[in-house]
């Protein structure tokens, strides 16, 4: 998957990624990432306690949705040539809701003797706001 | 609120050892399907050492290693933490069989009000090694704090 099939010269500046499209978030997979990762804050786990915290409910981890930006990328060019990966959380997830990460190469350049590619990622929810904004750095043959 | 003067604390991150299962137990976690995290001959044609590791996953050593010794020692409520910003560089493979350690710094104490009023932002840098003292990823994590 990904992997070496992709090449520097394969792709230009607005060269749009593959969109991903997650299945919904559910409190099981919530329960699994959070053992999974060793965070346990409760508020990914416990209702009442996603409620006394004021979202209604659990949340989902931060770290779920960068690892759906992860799955996307390394999809399109493995996990070798991630040199760089970066994410600002813009919304809270919560279970049922349907994430969708699409980007596109906003830059190409050499850097020690490499061919990197800087893309441009944003993760969205099913009503189209924004739960993260980021950006990564590849380095293509 | 988050006292500025703790800015520049170090806190020693304990060594941590890259496992098969917990590899795959994260992917499966992500719903990431793809074989090189689950598979050692699909792996091996896709040029890993062993198992590779999603880009995410240095969360399982930073958990493991020490973020809520730092969590805990600003007093922070976890009702009111949020998770603001990752960033992780990547330096060298790392593979099932190494262990990483290295040290968190925080770098960071900024006020900032948003839409749930004033918060406080918490920067805190790790750099990790390996076993062989090879620089192999840098984390830069910014934890929100809600007053």
């Amino acid at each position: 998957m990904g992997k070496n099939d992709i090449f520097f010269n394969d792709v230009e500046v607005g060269y749009k990624i593959k969109d991903l499209i997650k299945s919904p978030i559910n409190e099981t997979q919530l329960v699994m990432y959070a053992g999974a990762s060793g965070d346990f804050n409760p508020i990914h786990t416990v209702h009442a306690f996603g409620k006394k915290a004021g979202f209604g409910g659990v949340i989902g981890h931060g770290m779920l949705t960068m690892g759906f930006v992860g799955q996307f990328i390394t999809n399109w060019v493995g996990v070798k040539s991630l040199k760089k990966l970066a994410v600002q959380f813009k919304a809270i997830t919560k279970p049922k809701d349907v994430i969708t990460v699409s980007g596109e190469v906003t830059k190409k350049y050499s850097f020690e003797e490499e061919n990197r590619v800087d893309c441009e990622i944003i993760a969205k929810n099913q009503n189209n706001e924004i739960v993260i904004a980021g950006s990564a750095t590849v380095a293509l043959p | 609120m988050i006292d500025k003067r703790v800015i520049g604390k170090k806190y020693k991150v304990s060594s941590f050892e890259i496992e098969n299962g917990k590899i795959r137990e994260l992917a499966r976690a992500i719903g990431d399907n793809n074989p090189v995290f689950y598979n050692k001959d699909a792996a091996a044609k896709d040029g890993y050492a062993g198992l590779a590791l999603p880009p995410t996953f240095a969360t399982v050593f930073a958990l493991a290693g020490g973020l809520m010794t730092v969590v805990k020692d600003l007093k922070i409520d976890m009702a009111k933490l949020l998770h603001g910003g990752q960033e992780y560089q990547y330096f060298a493979e790392i593979k099932p069989g190494d262990s990483v350690s290295g040290e968190t710094e925080i770098t960071g104490v900024i006020e900032k009000s948003g839409k749930g009023g004033i918060m406080d932002l918490v920067i805190m840098e790790t750099t990790y090694y390996n076993q062989d003292n090879k620089k192999v990823l840098c984390d830069k994590c910014t934890l929100v704090v809600k007053r």
